[in-house]
């Protein structure tokens, strides 16, 4: 056998859940990332930032690593069952284009976090995604890590309506589980956040009383509300989104508050689904509502990103 | 002169399920391209793994044979003028690039034509695949594509990262993507070098130096021979399963399994469960004793030569105490409100936009099932209640994270909550038979169950124009109408097959399509037994299978076949003369005016068998039935050899008529033997397709 590849190095002291972050940032901040900070709206996933959203459309490369807490209120469980999580946090990373070495590098970030591969058992199983909301999909695998689900990895195909300009790799890493696994937890809130401090002393609050607003207390009717507020709002100024000669976008259009609109209205349907407030027939409709909205925002910024207003960019 | 030759397709993980086809589809591709170039080669045969496809030949030849091809120019009476090429001929000569010196002369049935013969130097296999493969790489078929650089770029399964093309020592050089065939191939992920340059000879060794073992024959006997070692004298083996074992050898470079335990106490948890979690989500072989008891143990299959330190078992056996432990949770969860409590809440679950939620189709289920019920004479109470509980699994926590389970985990649920027997069994097994392999339910009230939920879909589908249309059949109608034929023939239901469908008469085509090719394809009836005996009638479909034994079993005696013969031609005759088998004609024979003789002799031998037919018929005993039509083909052919049918007297051939018809009518009712084509002219492929239907 030739020499192992991923080398974990020496056995080390326990990593603590933020001693992984810092790990896996600096890794990937090491190999061209951008490092962000996470988005500060609520979303269901790493993938609605306007760092993944935004930046894969159009021709420009971009390297970005953030991560971003996902918010699922249907996947609340009042703090009880030990995997379940209301708000899990996600490593998102985006290398556009994919370089060819993609999966090579993203073993490499497994060995960063201590995870010797000679000894442990690596799977990358056929799982494909899709998000409808957002008018993307993708083709790629679930990460199997001795047959826990780690990662998923995604070369982005679409988004936005859009087939892409240059296909990205999207790395999302389930941090939670991640650490879990390297610290040999079988429960989400025995894991060291900090030294002497447990995920659970930090977030189980958290978890209780979101369970108990998402799926008891939240007044449907006000979230309706909202999410016809936010919606009229967005509808607003895409209508404001004249073309301008050459069929580009004025710098100025605020692409990026109109989509933070699309993002409260997505918060605001998980919400209700997760109240049991939307019925059969209308789920299919809303899901085409939120879908309109970040479609027409996709647009927007394809068009703002086009060729005339980067000459001027260049020019400047 | 020939060389081998080899070709490794180097990529990313491809979804094992995809591998199979691909290859079987690689092979034609290259056999095509070798027809089309005229190169031969001796025997092609494919490899591979997740990331690797691998075609190999021996003796491809190193060139294509010379050609020669003789190309058609002016006529010699306009190439010549006095002895002198013309301008034709001067024109086809510049044409060819040659002096008109070197043109001959050639006789055509349209008399003698000016010709150049071009001879062409065969080319080199080398050169030619290296135009040819990049094209035919990206040829491949595959379910679904992607790209992985800019916009408008190749579109392969995975992304592809190395390319092997050797032919003898040299490299056949070609480029997809950026990527430039080479020498060098790439070991496993963890356990071989990123780099691995190979020849033809070193292939498989060096690969497997690298940690890979390329042949998944290879990978499935070492899956199994070493889980028959990891048992050995455990009084413990695997369940066998025969998908995962091809799926894990083709999720694999190197496969190894090991065992690994779970706490007994989850033993308390149904099988099923444990099962699907072990089988489906993690993909490991379940364990049992030697009574076939399930074991507090599992199989994983590593892709990874050893776990020295144990650490994989162990992670293994933590990822599946937690999705044991959340079964768990569910299982105590959604016993904390009974099924017959969660009716109101399929209210907010989608069968179908149009269709409306399972609230609306569960009271549909039930309506038919209490139908259906009375149809076969069963009770129609259990039935009854287990429709309006059979979808209610859908509302469970257990059924949204294993859905595999619907059904099953109804069933499951409803026997803890105190329903009857033959309640809760027809919900556990009313989504069965899931494919044409698998049973169909074991009790009278789970076949009804399925048929009434299968009907109701079809019913439904079909109302609302969504048929399936060629390949496309999203919501697997197909499926379900097997189901229900496969039910009502297996299970000896005799359901009236028009009253199933409904007034809906495409739904009726459709079955009777699927009836068809349950007996064909899967019981492998002759086409034309079948034909025969649904022309006769195929409303109730296990008499049609007892026709169909009967058909088959009668078939091969000396009388059967010629008969059938002669009641084709007794058909056209009397279709000739406006009489259609199957109506009364309302006219018996009048045996005064019978002719001695054959005539005579046919008659007295057909009122002989008809009793015996008639009691045979009656008691379903269809080949008593036929052999007893069959004895009479001596008097039948006797008839036909002596007696003219169309006499010229009008009384008398109306009487003739009366007793073909009579004759016909009465082996009728079980097939319809003009259907039947005779052995000696066997059907050929081509036939088949162009069967009349009746």
């Amino acid at each position: 056998m030739a020499e192992a590849r991923y080398g974990g190095g020496q056995r080390r002291a326990m990593d603590t859940f933020q001693d992984v972050l810092f790990k896996l940032k600096k890794y990937w901040s090491d190999r061209g990332c951008i490092i962000q900070e996470p988005y500060d709206l609520e979303v269901g996933a790493g993938t609605m930032a306007p760092e993944t959203f935004l930046r894969v459309l159009g021709p420009k490369p971009y390297r970005v690593a953030y991560v971003q807490p996902s918010r699922r209120p249907a996947d609340g469980r009042y703090g009880e069952n030990p995997n379940r999580l209301y708000k899990h946090s996600q490593l998102q990373v985006i290398l556009k284009p994919s370089p060819a070495d993609v999966i090579d590098q993203y073993l490499g970030s497994l060995g960063a976090i201590g995870i010797d591969l000679g000894k442990h058992d690596i799977k990358f199983e056929e799982d494909n995604w899709e998000a409808p909301t957002l008018g993307a999909w993708g083709i790629g695998w679930q990460v199997m890590l001795d047959g826990l689900e780690i990662t998923q990895f995604t070369y982005f195909q679409q988004c936005g309506g859009f087939d892409l300009d240059l296909v990205p790799a999207e790395l999302t890493y389930g941090l939670e589980r991640l650490t879990a696994f390297l610290q040999g937890k079988d429960s989400v809130y025995d894991i060291e956040w900090a030294p002497g401090v447990s995920y659970g002393d930090v977030r189980l609050a958290e978890e209780l009383q979101h369970s108990v607003y998402n799926f008891e207390l939240a007044d449907v009717a006000t979230l309706w509300k909202l999410f016809d507020l936010h919606e009229k709002e967005c509808q607003r100024l895409l209508a404001l989104a004249k073309p301008a000669e050459g069929g580009g976008l004025d710098r100025r259009f605020p692409v990026l508050p109109t989509y933070e609109h699309v993002l409260k209205c997505s918060h605001l349907f998980n919400l209700l689904d997760s109240r049991g407030a939307i019925s059969v027939t209308e789920r299919v409709a809303v899901i085409g509502r939120v879908r309109r909205l970040a479609l027409g925002v996709a647009e927007c910024w394809v068009r703002q990103q086009s060729p005339v207003e980067e000459a001027a960019e260049v020019a400047q | 002169m020939s060389v081998p030759f080899l070709l490794e397709i180097g990529t990313e993980e491809i979804p094992d399920w995809m591998i199979e086809p691909a290859l079987a589809n690689l092979a034609s591709l290259f056999g095509d391209l070798l027809a089309a170039e005229r190169l031969t080669a001796g025997a092609i045969r494919t490899d591979a793994t997740p990331r690797r496809l691998v075609l190999r030949a021996v003796e491809l030849a190193e060139r294509q044979p010379d050609a020669e091809d003789l190309i058609s120019g002016p006529p010699v009476s306009a190439a010549f003028k006095d002895g002198q090429p013309t301008g034709a001929a001067l024109g086809f000569a510049r044409k060819m690039g040659v002096d008109a010196a070197a043109l001959e002369r050639h006789e055509t049935p349209r008399g003698e034509y000016l010709a150049y013969r071009k001879k062409t130097a065969g080319r080199a296999a080398h050169d030619i695949l290296a135009e040819a493969l990049p094209e035919l790489i990206l040829k491949i078929q595959w379910p679904k594509t992607m790209y992985w650089g800019a916009k408008g770029g190749p579109r392969f399964i995975r992304p592809i990262r190395w390319l092997v093309a050797l032919l003898g020592s040299e490299v056949v050089p070609f480029e997809i993507a950026g990527v430039h065939s080479g020498a060098v191939s790439s070991g496993h992920r963890q356990l071989g070098a990123a780099q691995v340059p190979v020849t033809i000879e070193d292939f498989d060794r060096r690969l497997y130096e690298n940690g890979v073992i390329v042949s998944a024959a290879v990978r499935r006997i070492k899956i199994v021979a070493q889980i028959d070692a990891l048992l050995m004298g455990k009084d413990l083996r695997i369940k066998e399963d025969a998908a995962l074992l091809e799926t894990l050898a083709y999720i694999t470079e190197r496969p190894s399994p090991i065992l690994g335990g779970f706490d007994p106490e989850y033993l308390s948890l149904p099988a099923e469960v444990l099962i699907t979690v072990m089988r489906h989500h993690q993909k490991y072989f379940a364990v049992e004793d030697g009574e076939g008891r399930l074991a507090p143990h599992f199989v994983a299959v590593m892709n990874t030569s050893a776990d020295p330190e144990g650490l994989v078992r162990q992670g293994n056996e933590r990822v599946l105490r937690a999705r044991f432990n959340d079964a768990r949770f569910f299982w105590n969860m959604d016993q904390q409100k009974t099924l017959a409590n969660r009716v109101a809440n399929l209210a907010h679950v989608t069968f179908q936009a149009k269709l409306g939620s399972y609230l609306d189709k569960t009271r549909r289920v039930q309506k038919l099932a209490r139908k259906l019920a009375k149809m076969a004479k069963a009770d129609p109470a259990p039935v009854e209640r287990a429709a309006l509980l059979a979808k209610c699994d859908l509302t469970t926590d257990m059924v949204k994270e294993l859905t595999e389970l619907q059904g099953v985990m109804g069933g499951l649920y409803a026997r803890e909550q105190g329903e009857p027997e033959e309640v809760w069994r027809a919900i556990y097994e009313h989504y069965k038979p899931e494919s044409m392999e698998d049973a169909i339910p074991a009790t009278l009230a789970g076949r009804l169950l399925s048929l009434a939920d299968k009907l109701d879909t079809l019913q439904g589908c079909f109302k609302i124009g969504l048929a399936p249309t060629g390949s496309k059949d999203p919501l697997a109608l197909r499926r379900a109408a097997q189901g229900v034929v496969k039910i009502l023939v297996e299970g000896r239901l005799s359901l009236r097959l028009s009253k199933l469908a409904g007034t809906d008469q495409a739904l009726a085509e459709f079955l009777l399509d699927r009836v068809r090719y349950y007996f064909k394809d899967i019981r492998g009836f002759r086409y034309d037994e079948v034909n025969a005996v649904l022309a006769a009638g195929h409303d109730d479909l296990p008499d049609a299978e007892s026709r169909l034994a009967a058909i088959q079993a009668v078939r091969p005696t000396e009388n059967f076949e010629p008969l059938a013969a002669r009641f084709k031609r007794i058909k056209n005759i009397l279709r000739q003369a406006g009489i259609e088998v199957g109506q009364a004609s309302g006219l018996s024979v009048d045996a005064a005016r019978l002719e001695p003789g054959p005539e005579a002799e046919l008659f007295q031998a057909f009122e002989r068998l008809r009793r015996r037919v008639k009691r045979s018929r009656g008691k379903k005993q269809y080949q008593a039935a036929l052999e007893a039509i069959a004895s009479i083909r001596p008097q039948v052919d006797l008839f036909f050899d002596k007696v003219l049918v169309n006499a010229p007297d009008p009384v008398v051939r109306r009487n003739r008529l009366t007793l073909l018809h009579q004759l016909l009518s009465e082996s009728s009712a079980i097939a319809d033997f003009s259907e039947i084509v005779a052995t000696e002219q066997p059907a050929c492929a081509g036939a088949e397709k162009t069967e009349p239907r009746p």
